[in-house]
């Protein structure tokens, strides 16, 4: 050993299983025994449920089972995750969020019965002779719309379809900078609709074991304990201890798998009355009705600069969709999430941001790649790009005048950044993008009748959401932290039981890594094991980008009791004081001598305790430990966009694409430079592609499959320009901020700022995403005639 | 999907047997049929698979044209030397359908017997006038395509082959819908010895003829004149990817880069 294996590209240890068909899916464990479940979904956006009659649908052959929101007694609605109180001091609006329908359907999706049968097909013979009477209401989709006076009301419990109006930041001190402002930017902007796509869709199998009153879920899950902790404690009133979920592997999350939703917590529940276990697999046009959805903001901005551009204060009011029901996290996205990010990489004193959440006839809005980050970096990113152009400042100067250049620093919207470096970010981008050369691929574009533009998103993000008691002073009904454990076997090999979950993000090699690296060994002698509340200890599972800055630190610290322990081993069989032993390259040394035990021998002194501290220390090696962060860790970035567009089409192109990254240290940088070009190809989907369409008069969903859903494909993108800067986080030992999202968060806002420069010789101001070739080209048209 | 009858007949007398006696459906490729019985939106008793019939292959060259089977495979037509030499603009409109497991599975008779209005086929046989064999006749291109998903086959009825005439010169763009990269325009556009002629498939509720792009590149066949010829919004489809304006904006943008690409 001696090489550090931090910032080692090694190839991905669950790679092999993946790409020769050994993963383990949900749907790749079914019994032959199981049932097959099918949910019989409300084709009305809005209506009331008259009467449900089931009696043709149970006389069909192989159901075994139809249960309908009448059944359900005794079980409670899915539960919100965050509690966010008004700025009238009052908490959120938080209607009921049945299982299955209670009366009344909401969304174009909604459940309304649960069809079990021997086989799928059998299921769904049956559901089509469910006759379900509707009596059918207007609807509304769009979140502004839904606020107006008339509109149809949603819920009872949320008069108005108002969840909450929200605030952050000192008004007062706001207009005080407006009110000197020598230049005012305003924008209006629409943070378009997302739909999650996941390649692997939502899936569950529920079983009951009647010999110990138990319950088994297997469940396509980002974050395994909490979704027991939810369903059991708050939905279903069983004992924690008696329920085991398994989250195995699972293709894709990027947040849409993180919350409780109604078809695995029925299916729990369904196991035990029919005694039999229960799968069920959405087909892709369920998970466009049903997974939750991202973003759906309307916004209006407005910053305040000085004569030098210098910005004085931002003011932006917020409409955010929740859907129909307020998801695990649907209250917290477009407040903590959203708001908070508002200073961006400035200096700017004094921001004020209103959010108004509001229920429609829609799917609910949740977490997607980003989380109300990738909505705060387009806000603060098209403002600055549109204040520069409208004071005639370049787009770099405007940034770098504005950068907070000392840390720690305390932005105005409640975060605190520990450390960032921003301009060499923005420097090291610009000379890869090679912005110096852009005026002559811009001037050849024009000879070609192609207008070129080039667009800047200098992005932060804040990772690994803590610490526990101030979020949860701010709402937050769950703990904040990871845990991790080190379970060292007698001959020495390693097994890390972690809280975090892995659905592609490579844990098995990085944390594996992180490992090896400390106790000096190769990683093929570690495992990884995480996903299962019946093998790992409570943790909170993976989102936000937290998993190596908070689960890979709490390894760590059961790493720092494994050698603190091995330490003392040691100090007995080499006789000598606990205080004299180092331990480097996997051995334990008496310092300043060449005497040694290696781990595997101390390992096995643990286990073989023959000569061994007895009287002192238990025998044994392994060590549990729970970290709660003390602040959130903040990766940053400049990303730079070039895009050439076809006046013709209204096609845009991605000339090139590059990212510039700050994520403090880096154990793996093929896996990150993976991380990063996944991000991108997300956000560049939102800023070209991508955008969910509910129809306004019927609420039917438009945009229901592939057909009409454009996800990006590989001839979308550009050969990604990726690159690194690095600050260490100050405050976790491994000094990672996390690198998932970033990619979603900076580049719609580098896209659209590319294509608005190389609009802005036609006139166009300001366009919508998606810039898909028909918006583009109505854009033009409208400018020029 | 539901349960249906699966028969598989060895000759296309078999095959028009079964279908008239079922009331069932002739499967080709299954790239449309499949994902619409998948959804149970389709739902025939009977399927009749036409893959065991050998006559329904083949792509040969003569005096009158090149003539593709009608089992031909998008990615057998693409690849095929005989049609790359003769008619590149037709490789390259089988090249360009769908991605490389529909262009294996997706067949020439089962496309323009299905005559999905954004489906690429269609104007070729359109602007070509393709010959259109059957088990009972032979049908002109010109009255092949009847409608929204509509066309001159009767109940029974197989498309054996189809003879396509090599062109002067042809050329075939599609501008890709962005979601499903079907038509949102494609325009087939083909100097014949006796005119020229253009066809528009995507854009419409079927394939259609456009006489003012075909007055024009009579005229001069240039991709200026393509572009310079304006085309009415009337008519065209408006839905969540384009307006019937932006349509009617793309034909002749397409037409010209159609021409440009004819050689």
């Amino acid at each position: 050993m001696g090489a550090s294996l931090i910032g080692q590209s090694v190839r991905r240890k669950e790679d092999v299983r993946f790409l020769t068909g050994a993963g383990q899916y949900t749907n790749d464990i079914v019994g032959t025994r199981a049932t097959h479940a099918f949910f019989l979904r409300s084709p009305h956006a809005h209506a009331t449920i008259r009467a449900v009659d089931l009696s043709r649908a149970r006389s069909t052959p192989g159901v075994v089972a139809i249960f309908t929101g009448a059944d359900l007694t005794g079980v409670n609605g899915l539960p919100c995750g965050w509690l966010i109180t008004g700025t009238d001091g009052k908490p959120m609006a938080e209607p009921p969020h049945p299982v299955l329908a209670q009366g009344k359907v909401r969304y174009v999706g909604d459940c309304v019965a649960l069809v079990i049968a021997e086989t799928l097909n059998q299921a769904k013979d049956a559901s089509e002779l469910i006759d379900v009477d509707y009596d059918v209401l207007p609807a509304v989709v769009n979140c502004v719309d839904t606020l107006k006076p008339g509109a149809p009301q949603i819920h009872d419990a949320a008069p108005g379809n108002k969840c909450f109006v929200w605030a952050i930041g000192d008004d007062a001190a706001v207009d005080a900078g407006f009110a000197r402002a020598a230049h005012v930017t305003k924008l209006d902007i629409v943070n378009n609709r997302l739909i999650p796509n996941a390649i692997e869709p939502r899936a569950a199998m529920a079983s009951f074991n009647r010999s110990d009153e138990s319950y088994t879920l297997y469940v396509a899950n980002q974050n395994p304990h909490v979704e027991r902790l939810l369903m059991t404690a708050f939905v279903l009133g069983l004992p924690e201890h008696k329920v085991r979920v398994i989250a195995p592997d699972v293709g894709g999350g990027f947040g849409s798998k993180i919350f409780l939703y109604p078809e695995e917590t029925a299916m729990v529940w369904a196991s035990k009355q029919v005694n039999r276990t229960i799968t069920w697999v959405a087909e892709r046009s369920e998970s466009f009705l049903s997974d939750a959805h991202g973003r759906d903001h309307v916004t209006h901005a407005e910053l305040a600069l000085d004569a030098d551009g210098k910005f004085l204060a931002m003011r932006v009011q917020t409409t955010a969709n929740v859907g129909a029901y307020l998801s695990t996290f649907g209250s917290c996205v477009p407040t903590i999430l959203y708001a908070t990010l508002l200073a961006g990489q400035y200096t700017t004193p004094a921001i004020h941001c209103e959010v108004t959440a509001s229920f429609t006839n829609t799917a609910p809005v949740d977490a997607y790649r980003g989380a109300g980050r990738p909505e705060a970096t387009f806000v603060v990113e098209r403002l600055v790009h549109q204040a520069a152009v409208e004071m005639g400042i370049p787009q770099d100067e405007i940034r770098r005048r504005n950068f907070i250049r000392t840390f720690p620093y305390q932005t105005p919207v409640a975060l605190m950044y520990d450390i960032g470096g921003y301009e060499p970010s923005l420097d090291d981008a610009m000379q890869v993008a090679d912005v110096a050369g852009f005026p002559a691929r811009k001037a050849d574009a024009a000879k070609r009748g192609k207008l070129r533009g080039l667009g800047y998103s200098t992005y932060i993000e804040a990772c690994g959401l803590a610490p526990s008691n101030v979020a949860g002073a701010l709402g937050a009904r769950a703990g904040l932290f990871e845990a991790g454990e080190v379970r060292v076997h007698p001959t020495g090999s390693v097994t890390v039981f972690t809280g975090s979950h892995s659905h592609g993000q490579g844990h098995e090699t990085t944390f594996a890594q992180l490992v090896a690296d400390r106790l000096g060994m190769s990683v093929e002698n570690v495992d990884i094991v995480h996903g299962d509340t019946g093998r790992v200890p409570f943790g909170m599972g993976t989102y936000g980008s937290r998993s190596l800055s908070v689960g890979g630190t709490a390894i760590v610290k059961a790493l720092d009791k494994i050698v603190a322990k091995g330490k003392k081993i040691a100090a007995h069989l080499l006789e000598a004081a606990d205080t004299d032993i180092e331990f480097k390259d996997g051995k334990f040394t008496v310092a300043g001598t060449d005497r040694s035990k290696a781990f595997g021998e101390i390992a096995l002194a643990a286990y073989v305790p023959h000569n061994y501290p007895l009287d002192k220390l238990e025998p044994g090696l392994d060590e549990t430990a729970f970290y709660d962060p003390t602040n959130f860790t903040y990766p940053a970035g400049a990303h730079i966009c070039e895009v050439e567009i076809d006046p013709d089409t209204g096609v845009v192109t991605i000339a090139a694409f590059t990212a510039c990254d700050d994520f403090g240290t880096i154990i793996n940088p093929m896996i990150v430079e993976g991380q990063v070009h996944g991000g991108l190809a997300q956000g560049i989907g939102q800023a070209l592609l991508e955008e969910c369409v509910y129809d306004t008069e019927s609420g039917q969903l438009l945009t229901g499959s592939y057909m009409d859903y454009a996800m990006p494909r590989a001839d979308d993108l550009p050969m990604f320009k990726v690159s690194n800067t690095v600050t260490p986080c100050t405050h976790n030992p491994i000094g990672a901020k996390g690198c998932g999202e970033a990619g979603a968060i900076g580049a719609p806002a580098a896209v659209m700022n590319a294509v608005m420069d190389a609009l802005a010789p036609v006139g166009v101001r300001h366009l919508d995403m998606p810039a898909s070739p028909h918006r583009v080209w109505q854009a033009i048209h409208a400018a020029r005639s | 999907m539901y349960p249906f009858e699966l028969v598989h007949p060895t000759t296309v007398a078999d095959a028009s047997a079964a279908i008239t006696k079922s009331g069932g459906q002739a499967l080709a490729g299954g790239q449309s049929l499949i994902g619409a019985m998948k959804l149970r939106l389709a739902q025939p008793g009977t399927l009749v698979d036409l893959s065991g019939i050998e006559e329904l292959r083949g792509i040969t060259q003569d005096g009158a044209g090149i003539t593709i089977g009608a089992l031909a495979t998008h990615a057998q037509v693409g690849d095929s030397d005989v049609v790359k030499r003769a008619l590149p603009a037709l490789a390259a409109l089988a090249g360009g359908i769908g991605d490389r497991q529909v262009r294996n599975m997706g067949t020439l008779g089962g496309a323009i017997a299905h005559n999905d209005p954004a489906a690429c086929y269609p104007a070729a046989v359109l602007a070509l006038n393709a010959t259109i064999r059957t088990n009972t006749r032979t049908i002109a291109g010109d009255s092949f395509f009847t409608g929204m998903y509509e066309t001159a086959l009767a109940e029974g009825e197989i498309i054996t082959s189809v003879t396509f005439p090599i062109p002067k010169k042809a050329g075939y763009v599609k501008f890709p819908n962005p979601a499903s990269r079907f038509a949102l325009v494609g325009v087939f556009v083909a100097q014949l010895s006796d005119g020229v002629r253009v066809a528009v498939t995507g854009a419409a509720s079927c394939v259609f003829r456009s006489r003012a792009l075909e007055d024009a590149l009579s005229q001069s066949f240039t991709a200026e004149a393509a572009r310079a010829t304006v085309i009415g919004a009337a008519g065209l489809n408006g839905d969540l990817h384009a307006s019937p304006q932006y349509r009617a904006h793309l034909i002749p943008v397409i037409a010209a880069r159609a021409v440009a690409a004819s050689g």
